[in-house]
């Protein structure tokens, strides 16, 4: 028997004599000669299990890690530290091999790690309903417009400048030839202007989405807009960095009608950009608008707590084209383990994070500009990531940086070509003093 | 299966009842039983206009969330708060229970729905 295909020669008989043929060949009569192959794939040989491993260590110590370079790159995705508990109850068999179950109820454990997941979400957010996850924080931000247009009725939103690059792209394909339109609004000195925002509103903006902290690591006024958004009838959105939610207001209590985001900085990691989690939350009224699935708690018949998937009747396996959303899933071991690392860490502990973030990303920062290589980019507080402007080339400090094993920032260019040396630094609560003195003294000395 | 005499029939499983050239609009009985046990009804806008065939709301059951069509044109004049509150009404009593009265443009489009007797035939073919 070969080791990858479960069945022997006898069975592929015995199943062939069973469906009536006599062999492949008249199972396969219905493909056309003129489309077969005829001839061997052009593959290498098959190698032996020893073999393989061998191979594939070698690909993947071609990889550089967070493990053995200290990582000051964000823009998205952070390298926070992840308690142990979490990766010993993700890959507990019982959550790590079971897909999504399609026969929810019988899945009790998976349910109730989904409602507290969704519980957790909703005091992060300040808000009233969350649902199961997404895949991510992009998709989230698209959903969560579309969404609002099925709420308002209206088919145009506005999207600020300062929210992720990646997110804005996520949210054109999502729109594309489904006759709604997207208006991206610029900044004031890297932030929301309110200004522009009253001249782009219309009858038919659906929602206005924000991101807080934004794209280049500052603090929006969200409160500042909220009512301009409401006044006009459209949703606000917010998508926002969870663990920034310790310390900031959420965006539930600053009006927002629906707060989406990226939800890998809890507890999970970096993993060359993914799986991650999205997650997405909002008030009640908007609950039945909400794409994906709720877990809910309830009683049986015998008044034991039990827990059941709801809002299934809008997905598309039901209601097909006209399902709130074509996803039809979650990244339920992804939100386990956000649900963990924030159980793990307790809403102190959280805070804690969140606190050495935001000391040691001011630390940082003041650093890189006290060695005269570097000056402030934009005024306004920041939370765990800060822009600053080099005057020379930002790829070469970055090579250099990565030769002494330091994964430098992001440099916002790429995004925005009228950002031309502006470098997006990340520093969390992994940081220690002396990784960032050093980091200082090679950024500055380059 | 209730089907009331007096009543218009729709093909989507609606009923109306006109009242002093107002239409009610329900779902049938048929309707609700195939349902189940029904979590959520979404109501169309006072005010708003609809053709025939539009959707004037979503009824949710259990197993599944469905459209219920206006079955002629109309203007929404009235929408039954009631429901909001207590689905479960529409299966306690279909009939009594309507989602929406609209203002009949076009009488001539009840000339197009099926009498008690019709539907009656039409869900036996059904079933």
């Amino acid at each position: 028997m070969h080791r990858y295909i479960p069945n022997t020669g006898e069975q592929r008989e015995e199943m062939l004599r069973e469906i009536g043929v006599s062999g492949i060949e008249e199972l396969f009569a219905d493909i056309p000669g003129s489309i077969r192959l005829k001839r061997e794939l052009d593959l290498p040989e098959a190698l032996s299990e020893m073999e393989l491993v061998r191979h594939l260590k070698e690909l993947a110590g071609r990889n550089i890690s967070t493990d053995e370079y200290t990582c000051f790159l964000g823009a998205g995705a952070y390298d926070h530290y992840i308690p142990s508990v979490v990766q010993h109850l993700v890959r507990r068999q019982e959550f790590y091999t079971a897909y999504t179950p399609y026969q929810p109820e019988i899945s009790q454990g998976t349910l109730q790690a989904i409602f507290e997941y969704q519980t957790m979400i909703c005091s992060l957010t300040g808000m009233d309903v969350s649902n199961a996850s997404m895949y991510d924080g992009a998709t989230a931000v698209a959903e969560s417009a579309a969404m609002a247009c099925r709420a308002t009725g209206r088919a145009g939103v506005i999207v600020a400048r300062t929210v992720h690059p990646q997110s804005r792209e996520v949210l054109k394909t999502y729109f594309r030839y489904t006759g709604r339109s997207i208006t991206e609004w610029g900044h004031k000195d890297g932030r929301l202007d309110p200004g522009e925002l009253e001249r782009l509103l219309s009858d038919d903006t659906a929602a206005v989405i924000v991101q807080n902290p934004n794209f280049f690591g500052l603090i929006e006024d969200i409160g500042g807009i909220s009512d301009m958004v409401h006044n006009n009838g459209s949703l606000l959105i917010v998508s926002c960095n969870p663990i920034s939610l310790a310390l900031l207001k959420p965006p539930g209590d600053l009006g927002a009608d629906i707060a989406v985001g990226e939800g890998q900085p809890l507890g999970n990691p970096l993993s060359f950009g993914g799986p991650y989690l999205g997650f997405m939350a909002a008030k009640e009224k908007f609950m039945r608008k909400m794409p994906g699935r709720i877990a809910g708690e309830t009683r049986d018949r015998q008044g034991r707590r039990g827990y059941v998937l709801t809002i299934q009747t809008r997905e598309q396996h039901i209601r097909r084209e006209k399902a709130t959303s074509n996803i039809c899933s979650n990244h339920a071991l992804n939100a386990l383990a956000a649900a963990v690392y924030l159980s793990a860490l307790g809403k102190n502990g959280l805070k804690k994070v969140a606190e050495l973030c935001c000391r040691k990303a001011r630390y940082a920062y003041d650093g890189l500009l006290k060695t005269g290589a570097f000056s402030p980019a934009f005024p306004g507080p920041f939370f765990n990531e800060f822009t600053v402007r080099y005057h020379r080339d930002i790829d070469m400090l970055n090579d250099s940086l990565l030769e002494h094993r330091i994964i430098g920032g992001y440099p916002l260019e790429r995004d925005y070509p009228e950002l031309k040396g502006a470098w997006l630094v990340a520093v969390t609560e992994k940081r220690t003093r002396q990784e960032i003195d050093n980091f200082v003294e090679r950024a500055g000395s380059l | 299966m209730k089907v009331p005499e007096g009543l218009y029939y729709s093909k989507e499983h609606e009923w109306v009842r006109v009242v002093d050239g107002r239409a009610f609009i329900g779902i049938t009985d048929y309707a609700q039983e195939s349902l189940g046990e029904i979590v959520f009804v979404e109501l169309p806008e006072v005010g708003s206009m609809l053709d025939a065939g539009d959707v004037l709301g979503v009824v949710e059951s259990v197993k599944a969330a469905s459209d219920v069509y206006a079955p002629i044109a109309g203007k929404v004049v009235e929408v039954n708060e009631a429901l909001a509150d207590d689905p479960a009404l529409l299966n306690n009593d279909p009939y009594e229970n309507w989602l929406a009265v609209l203002e009949i443009t076009d009488d001539s489009m009840l000339e197009d729905l099926m009498d008690a007797s019709g539907y009656e035939a039409f869900c036996a073919e059904e079933e």
